[in-house]
């Protein structure tokens, strides 16, 4: 078989023809594919778990907020370690030398220290807040971080915030998350940290950043076998199909190489990007495009044409 | 005047097509299988998400939390997208086996890869926007993914208004326009003939 376009493909279509109602076909379709969503819809309707809050969190899981509230102070948690594009705390993922992450550069900017813990606790109606405050600001960096470092390993040490035996070694550091505890568990951290920069929001930036930070919404995830190594990035809450059309992105969170790569994110991304270029040029590539002639399937779609035709 | 702009879209354009073409009602002989079907349902699905989609961008982004009726829009809005993707798939698997790329058909490949690969953007801003915990998760999941290469300075899947506007304003036009462009190219180049159509049994002039 030559590669070279054959007429018949090219020209208009001179031979046999049949009445085909395309607009008839069309309206079928869409009265099938109508009746087929309301029953669908009917049948299994559609999840919708209620968001967490930060109150949610606070409330049932207060040493891991307590915990979290800490990482922050230290500078050790997700995104405080992240880099761009939030902040500058990291040079972040690379494609050996091409630093995508830190050449997009930091666009939404995220100081979780300050925004997470630090400007909310201003709006504290705990006393012993202003008086920690003002600890905190008065010492100097390498203090904070000691401080910091210390309670955070003393809370893992004890399993539990509420073991942690007090200490003038934590600085203000637990009255400040304990500050930040009580505010959470009030409500009120939900709307600070959205309307920081707007009364009238619509970005969930920080709120979500910070539940992210946590090990709660993770526990929540993994308990509605959401995670990426559970093959979970396409799944949604309960068992419905989800975004069953990502199976080719997560599948390779779960291979080796990636599984255990520090830089699997970036790396799948271009995997993905390569295969979505062989997408494209399925067509063009070699032995691809022989795949129809050589797995005959088309014999069984035209079988009348061919069978009319004896081919 | 044959330099004159006008006269030039014209040319490449309307004057492509006869009436015959654009809607037509015979096609060749071989036109017929089941696996023809399979773009129209695409298609069909595809209205089916508008209408139901437009319902909801009526009401706002969280009605289906506290409605009875709002919910079941989004239960149909959905199901409309789940099967839209099957058909999809099913479609794009049997234009591969049937190699409908010959004939200077390839753009009409193009046009149908790139419409599914925006698809999926649009589906994933969707499941962005349901503000419950999926969008928590799944923003908070596939950031990571996105800023590892850059985008995520671009797009962030944590902004609800961002994906929001994406979501029915943008991604919808493109989907839109390239369905449309597809479809036009497959009315322009006739269903592709069958591999190793005989030309004398019935082919070209
Ligand atoms: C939004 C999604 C899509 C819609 C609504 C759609 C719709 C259609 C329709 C109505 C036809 C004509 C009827 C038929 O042959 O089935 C068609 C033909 C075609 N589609 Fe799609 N399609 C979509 C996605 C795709 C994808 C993802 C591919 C492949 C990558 C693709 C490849 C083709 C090809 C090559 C033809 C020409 C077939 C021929 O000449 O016989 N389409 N499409």
């Amino acid at each position: 078989m030559s590669h070279k376009e054959r007429n018949v493909d090219l020209a208009k279509w001179s031979g046999p023809k049949r009445p085909y109602d395309l607009v008839k076909e069309f309206v079928i379709a869409l009265l099938v594919v109508s009746v087929l969503v309301a029953g669908l819809a009917t049948l299994f309707g559609s999840p919708d778990q209620k968001a967490v809050t930060l109150q949610d969190w606070a409330k049932k899981a207060p040493s891991d907020f307590i915990a979290t509230t800490t990482g922050e102070l230290a500078g050790t948690t997700i995104s405080a370690a992240y880099g761009a594009p939030y902040n500058d705390a990291s040079e972040g993922l690379s494609l050996g030398p091409l630093k995508l992450q830190k050449w997009a550069g930091v666009t939404i900017p995220v100081d979780p220290k300050y925004d997470f813990v630090i400007e909310p606790l201003a709006y504290s109606k705990d006393s012993a807040v202003p008086i920690a405050l003002d600890q905190w600001n008065g010492a100097s960096a390498n203090q904070q971080l000691t401080w910091a470092t210390d309670y955070a390993s003393a809370i893992e040490k004890a399993g539990d915030s509420s073991k942690v035996t007090s200490s003038n070694a934590f600085g203000p550091v637990p009255a400040m998350s304990a500050g930040l505890l009580a505010l959470a568990q009030d409500g009120n951290l939900d709307g600070l940290l959205t309307t920081s920069d707007t009364p009238y929001p619509s970005d969930f930036t920080k709120p979500i950043l910070f539940l992210a930070d946590g090990g709660y919404l993770d526990e929540l995830g993994a308990a509605q076998h959401l995670h990426g190594d559970q093959w979970g990035m396409m799944n949604e809450t309960g068992s419905y199909p989800g975004q069953s059309w990502l199976w080719l992105f997560s599948l390779w969170y779960n291979v080796e190489p990636f599984k255990s790569s520090e830089n699997a994110d970036a790396q799948i991304f271009f995997v993905l990007f390569l295969l979505n270029l062989g997408f494209i040029f399925m067509p063009k590539l070699p032995f691809i495009n022989r795949l129809p002639r050589l797995i005959p399937i088309h014999r069984l779609i035209w079988r009348r044409y061919y069978r009319e035709n004896n081919l | 005047m044959a330099t004159m702009w006008t006269t030039r879209l014209r040319k490449s354009t309307v004057e492509k097509f006869e009436p015959q073409d654009i809607l037509p009602d015979e096609q060749p002989s071989y036109v017929a299988s089941w696996i023809y079907v399979f773009g129209v349902l695409t298609l069909a699905s595809l209205t089916v998400i508008i209408i139901t989609g437009l319902w909801l961008t009526t009401k706002g982004v969280t009605w289906w939390h506290t409605s009875s009726v709002g919910h079941f829009v989004n239960s149909l809005h959905l199901w409309s997208v789940e099967l839209f993707f099957v058909f999809m798939v099913v479609h794009l698997w049997g234009k591969f086996w049937m190699a409908a790329w010959r004939g200077r058909r390839f753009a009409t490949w193009v046009t149908g890869v790139i419409a599914f690969v925006t698809s999926i953007a649009t589906g994933f801003t969707g499941y962005l926007i349901q503000t419950n915990f999926d969008s928590q998760w799944i923003g908070s999941q596939a950031k990571d993914g996105l800023n590892a290469v850059g985008i995520g300075s671009f797009f962030n899947t944590l902004n609800t208004g961002q994906a929001t506007l994406l979501h029915v304003a943008l991604l919808p036009l493109v989907v839109g326009a390239i369905t449309i462009w597809h479809v036009i190219l497959v009315r322009r180049n006739g269903v592709v003939p069958p591999l190793d159509a005989n030309e004398i049994a019935g082919g070209a002039k």
